[in-house]
């Protein structure tokens, strides 16, 4: 017999868990004397409960693992409300396993009790409390079963501090029936074959691919289908690195900051191939301009509830996007014939392309998008790029250009500020030699700062990409656009010596702020300084936005362009 | 359109709250929700009352059925069924109303179950419209509680949600 937390333990070994994410509390104690009589599964102390579900979610995007994060009762559990919703937007496999108070005291408002199932229920694929130690180590088998298969998501397991001071056997089960979740893996033959069909009469085809393609590991299987077909692809922000950007017939991302041939690829297209994708409102703008245009839909998706919910499709397929990439490709093996007029239809998104939609304007300042250029060709577009969320997401989305999956590591569903920096320690976790690059504003940074203190504590190396307006920049950018420019509170003053604060954390800080100046320092960075965290404060335009853009409620193809103010 | 899902859930302690979050964070209405264990006692059955076009209700089930704890899920007014609600409700009955009570509630097939100097409570079994009627029927001053169990209901014949 051996205690709950010590089963805690040993499931996370069964499970292959190298390392979790957390942070210690009164609830969580005997879990943590567990951790630390073995050393199998490393413990990453972060500086806040939130930075380590983003790490652990970031662990798992960067490696299709499931990551794991380990939280105190009450105070521990709501600060990783927002790390778990952001997980879940996202469809990230991730189990958090929580402290509670003792079972006899849970509903008495004991100390740092909060009823973790109750709150984070909105924001989970599922959760349990274990109130029996007989239950934990088949619990835990769940949390990870269904975590990572069907729509993966985020997973809590409550567990009050008496299970885990209880003796029992520890047997883990080796596979998990459960009558209530058996989710769809194979796609339906005959809606398949329709599918393969419609592809064959397809004259203005696109493939528009999405943040399932990564999660199913299927981005090999949609180049090779993508090339058979010649169609051009498009890609969602959370699909980026799906398909190769550099390649030929990627038309580059679409939706509110898409390019001007893929929002109207997309909008004139007769067939659409969705894949893994959702049509949200950030991606086709307003439904009914986007209704306005006549097309056949194919969607492609494990979620049987994301099919027909923002748009209505004529050939859904559900199950897994890997396994039905497959049997397309097998339905196609004998060669596949596409409708010669497709060659019309490149003609004409080269047209849009001609456009040059991401070309932007000089300035005696640095412009952003040419910091993520230099980005590009100094990390031989190799990198993992974080992100968090602002101007400076869309400009690394646009031209970084992501040849690989899992390279591209941002909150796309919640747009959560503050993740960049702990997405960069789960990128290194689970990617130990990689080049990791977080793109960030000087508004984001400030929302996970104090994890510079754990990249210190586990030498870190991560290249901070500070593109510095002085602005909460998007929110800026609105105001500026449909507010007649009224700036209200998106001006940040009284901003930190970045390099000074990098230093005090024991890290290199650089400031930049000459157009020149910028491809040296990040050579620096990613060379002299390769194994050190650096925080380059690129002093950029302030008055730099993001183009091609389609405003709030317009339609796809009604963007406004860089030229046109 | 009026719709009445019924819900074979795994009878766990917060199975019912996943079920109302789901449909006030999406949502979706719920005229009445009833639930209670089947003969096998692992399981729950449940029945919600809810109306919303055919896309709301495509969603409602899928949604549903995503939920790890929901086993299956019926929109039982796809095809024929029968559904009940009970009612109780307890009247004023006193005078010449106590005749009066007593004899719509015969008209209406309802039983008098308590009877006091001045009360009746009156169980009322059957659709949901009967039950309305019946309430729109008595002299509303005269209503004192009602109490409706919410809709409940079945396929009919072969049309059975077992696991
Ligand atoms: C946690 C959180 N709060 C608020 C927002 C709304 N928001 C979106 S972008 C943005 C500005 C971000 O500023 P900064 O990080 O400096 O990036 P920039 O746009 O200037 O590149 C804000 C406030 C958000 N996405 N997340
Ligand atoms: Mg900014």
């Amino acid at each position: 017999m051996i205690s709950g937390a010590e089963i805690v333990i040993r499931c996370l070994q069964e499970e292959k868990v190298d390392c979790v994410f957390g942070y210690p509390g009164g609830s969580v104690l005997h879990i943590y004397d567990a951790l630390f009589k073995q050393d199998e599964v490393k413990h990453i102390l972060v500086r806040h409960e939130q930075a380590a579900v983003h790490a652990a979610d970031a662990y798992s995007r960067s490696s299709q693992k499931v990551g794991v994060a380990l939280v105190t009762s009450g105070p521990g559990v709501t600060n990783t409300i927002t790390g778990i919703a952001t997980a879940y937007m996202d469809s990230i496999p991730m189990v958090v396993l929580c402290g509670q108070v003792p079972t006899q005291y849970i509903g008495q408002d004991a100390f740092q009790e909060c009823d973790a199932v109750g709150i984070t229920r909105p924001c989970v694929k599922h959760n349990f409390l274990v109130k029996d130690v007989k239950d934990l180590a088949v619990t835990i088998k769940k949390a990870f079963h269904i975590a990572a298969t069907g729509r993966p998501g985020p997973v809590v397991v409550d567990i009050p501090k008496d299970v885990t001071a209880q003796m029992a056997e520890f047997d883990y089960p080796k596979s998990i029936q459960m009558r209530s979740y058996n989710p769809v893996v194979k796609g339906h033959l005959g809606q398949i074959k329709k599918a393969v069909q419609v592809l064959q009469e397809a004259k203005r085809p696109i493939i528009y691919s999405g943040g399932g393609v990564i999660l199913s590991e299927a981005s090999g299987k949609l180049t090779r289908l993508a090339r058979q077909l010649g169609f051009p692809v498009t890609s969602t922000l959370m699909g980026l690195g799906g398909y190769p950007a550099t390649d030929r017939q990627f038309v580059g991302m679409l939706g509110m900051h898409g390019t001007f041939e893929a929002n109207n690829a997309m909008h004139y297209a007769d067939v659409v191939l969705a894949i893994g994708a959702r049509f949200d409102d950030r991606v086709i703008g307003n439904p009914e301009h986007f209704g306005e245009e006549k097309r056949r839909i194919i969607h492609i998706d494990i979620d049987p509830s994301s099919i027909s919910k923002r748009v209505r499709v004529d050939v859904p397929i559900v199950g897994n996007v890997a396994d039905v990439l497959d049997e397309m490709l097998k339905l196609m093996d004998g060669g596949c014939k596409t409708d010669p007029e497709v060659a019309d239809w490149w003609k004409q998104i080269d047209e849009w392309r001609g456009r040059k939609s991401l070309a932007y304007r000089q300035s005696e300042r640095i412009m952003p998008q040419f910091v993520v250029e230099k980005l590009y060709e100094v990390t031989g577009g190799d990198a993992f790029v974080t992100s968090d969320v602002g101007q400076h997401q869309m400009f690394a989305a646009q031209y970084y250009k992501f040849d690989k999956p899992r390279r591209w590591i941002n909150s796309g569903g919640l747009g959560t500020m503050g993740v960049g920096l702990p997405y960069g320690m789960g990128v290194l976790m689970a990617n130990p030699e990689a080049q990791v690059a977080c793109i960030t504003g000087e508004g984001s940074i400030q929302m996970c700062i104090q994890e510079m203190s754990t990249c210190k504590q586990y030498g870190f190396p991560i290249k901070i990409i500070n593109l510095n307006n002085g602005m909460l920049g998007m929110v800026r950018q609105w105001q500026e656009m449909f507010y007649s420019k009224r700036y209200s509170q998106s001006y940040v003053t009284s901003l930190p010596d970045f390099v000074k604060l990098a230093e005090a954390y024991g890290h290199v800080g650089m400031r930049i702020e000459k157009p020149e100046d910028v491809e040296p320092a990040l050579r620096k960075a990613f060379t002299e300084h390769k194994d050190d965290l650096v925080f380059m404060d690129f002093i950029i335009d302030p008055t730099a936005n993001v183009f091609p853009m389609v405003a709030a409620g317009k339609g796809l193809t009604e963007m406004i362009l860089a030229e046109e103010l | 359109m009026r719709h009445i899902i019924s819900i074979l859930i795994e009878n766990e302690s917060g199975a019912l709250s996943r079920v109302a979050g789901l449909f006030s964070a999406r949502g979706y209405n719920i005229e009445s929700l009833t639930v209670a264990p089947t003969e096998d006692p692992s399981l729950s059955r449940m029945t919600i009352l809810t109306w919303g076009s055919d896309d709301v209700l495509e969603q409602i089930t899928k949604q549903l059925n995503k939920l790890v704890d929901v086993v299956k899920v019926v929109d039982l007014s796809e095809a024929p069924h029968v559904e009940r609600e009970l009612m109780l409700i307890k009247v004023r009955a006193t005078g010449k109303d106590r005749d009066e009570m007593k004899r719509m509630a015969d008209i209406f097939r309802g039983r008098i179950i308590d009877v006091t100097e001045t009360t009746y409570v009156i169980e009322l079994t059957g659709a949901s419209s009967k039950l309305d009627s019946f309430i729109a029927a008595l002299d509303g001053g005269l209503i004192l509680e009602t109490v409706r169990t919410g809709v409940c209901g079945v396929g009919r014949g072969d049309r059975i949600l077992k696991v």
